[in-house]
């Protein structure tokens, strides 16, 4: 029997709030399934299972907050013995929690531990797919079930009002902040983590200038025959070229812990995603290294809109191997970023420019993008972090590589 | 569709891409991107939305054209069946 735990979603985490569970006893489960959603500093966060199995029991109820490590569930490994009859009862008995609403729950029991950080709405999933269905922002419902959690009544009371305000009005007062993201709590993780990376590694930066050119005209061609859906952003390329740059230098890919650096097998690009109206988190794009460029933009737009909702899952948050943070079209010229500990590189790029620029012996504009990598002196070498630089460089001036 | 059909559908849209944004009080002239603080994937998916909702595929050539709430509406109108 295997203990299906709280995880630690970053090293500033204490506690996480389970919010939904989304299998059950008797169902079975495999690597990599989302089998909860769990209330953090970060947002609702979709926590996977890493083992083969049947959920034997459901430990902690819907509204509960317990501190990282506690046991969640019980998972009864594929192949063990089933187990002995009162507790195969007990599971095919009605769920020890019951799955809605959240008025059945347990109140949530007093933490040992420090207080847990300041979390978000709860909501039942009752509630949650009725918002789901009808578009309604659970942000902007008041809850009326236990600690303020979002019942189904108070999501069709609040459907039964919009539908009777005129439509003009109400769409602006439906939308609100991204769901569950408490934005002062985040803002302390990301104080402990940068503290922790300015303190502890020891950065180096080497910088440099591209010719977007190439890239920009290969874009503009590309997306002038493709529907918006299809189309591709600089963004998409940039994940590109650093995963392949990344693959071909291992010395930026992967983790140093416990007093060395390991390098990663495999390469998943964290994109940092500023969040509307503060903050901002960098999940994964997994095996960025080894996706088409449609695939990379798919997954990015994915990302992007899951973030902005309030949505990822565990795996995205904890295992970038290397993170990309780029300012998009609208910000400035360059930015010296700080490393993502554990994580031992980062690259920024800046907003694209038309900028006087040196071809043959003609000063010609040219849109030009500025690069930075900062990187753990402890894993390489300014020498090694150039040769990175370079090869980006390289890459995106021959897109129909990538 | 009459203008004030396409102007609400355009408002809804760009509400759904930055909710917070109070758009009533919004400059017919601002621009979008700059009032809107809304990045390229952010528009990308509003020039999606817009291709369903209104039929109007936008290439990326024209992206310009839709800077401001003004440009926009010009924009769209123009090419909207029964406008």
């Amino acid at each position: 029997m295997a203990e299906f735990r709280m995880p630690s979603l970053g090293a500033d985490m204490e506690a996480g709030t389970l919010v939904e569970w989304l299998k059950q006893p008797g169902e079975a489960v495999k690597h990599g399934d989302v089998i909860a959603v769990v209330e953090t500093q970060k947002g609702a966060i979709e926590i996977e299972v890493f083992e083969n199995g049947v959920i034997e029991k459901l430990l902690v109820p819907i509204g509960q907050t317990v501190p990282v490590g506690t046991a969640l569930a019980l998972i009864r490994s594929a192949g063990a013995p089933i187990a002995p009859a009162p507790t195969r009862a007990a599971a095919a008995a009605p769920p020890p929690v019951a799955p809605a609403p959240v008025a059945a729950a347990a109140p949530p029991r007093a933490l040992a531990g420090p207080p847990a950080p300041p979390v978000g709405f709860k909501s039942s999933p009752a509630a949650r797919k009725f918002a789901e269905e009808k578009g309604i922002d659970l942000g902007t419902v008041q809850g009326s079930g236990p600690d303020g959690a979002i019942v189904f009544v108070d999501v069709e009371n609040a459907w039964r009002q919009l539908q009777a305000a005129p439509p003009a009005k109400a769409l602006p007062a439906a939308k609100a902040q991204p769901k569950g993201i408490d934005l002062a709590a985040m803002r302390n993780a990301i104080a402990a983590a940068m503290a922790r990376s300015k303190r502890e590694i020891p950065h180096y930066y080497v910088l440099h200038t591209v010719d977007l050119g190439p890239a920009t005209d290969w874009l503009s061609l590309t997306n002038a025959t493709r529907p918006p859906e299809r189309r591709l952003v600089l963004g998409a390329l940039l994940v590109k070229a650093v995963a392949l740059a990344v693959r071909a230098l291992p010395e930026f890919n992967g983790f140093f812990r416990d007093g060395r650096f390991a390098p990663s097998e495999r390469v998943h690009v964290g994109n940092a995603v500023a969040l509307r109206g503060g903050g901002l988190v960098a999940p994964a794009i997994h095996d960025a290294d080894r996706l088409g460029l449609d695939e990379v933009m798919a997954r990015l737009r994915d990302l992007v809109n899951r973030v902005r909702a309030g949505r990822y899952r565990s795996s995205e948050l904890t295992d970038p191997t290397v993170t990309l943070t780029s300012l998009g079209d609208r910000g400035v010229d360059a930015l010296l970023p700080i490393i993502n500990p554990p994580q031992v590189a980062i690259i920024a790029a800046g907003t694209p420019a038309r900028r006087p620029w040196l071809i043959g012996d003609e000063v010609i504009l040219r849109p030009l993008l500025q690069l930075a990598l900062a990187a753990d002196h402890r894993a390489s070498d300014g020498h090694r972090g150039a040769l990175l630089i370079a090869d980006i460089a390289r890459r995106l001036t021959e897109p129909k590589g990538l | 569709m009459t203008h004030d059909e396409l102007k609400r559908v355009l408002l809804e849209e760009i509400g759904n891409i930055a909710p917070e944004v109070d758009i009533a009080t919004m400059h017919e002239d601002a621009d979008l991107r700059e009032a809107l603080d809304i990045d390229s994937i952010s528009f990308l998916n509003l020039i999606i939305a817009l291709r369903s909702r209104l039929g109007v595929d936008v290439p990326e050539i024209d992206y310009p054209k839709l800077r401001s709430l003004h440009g926009a509406l010009e924009y769209l109108g123009a090419r909207i069946r029964n406008y």
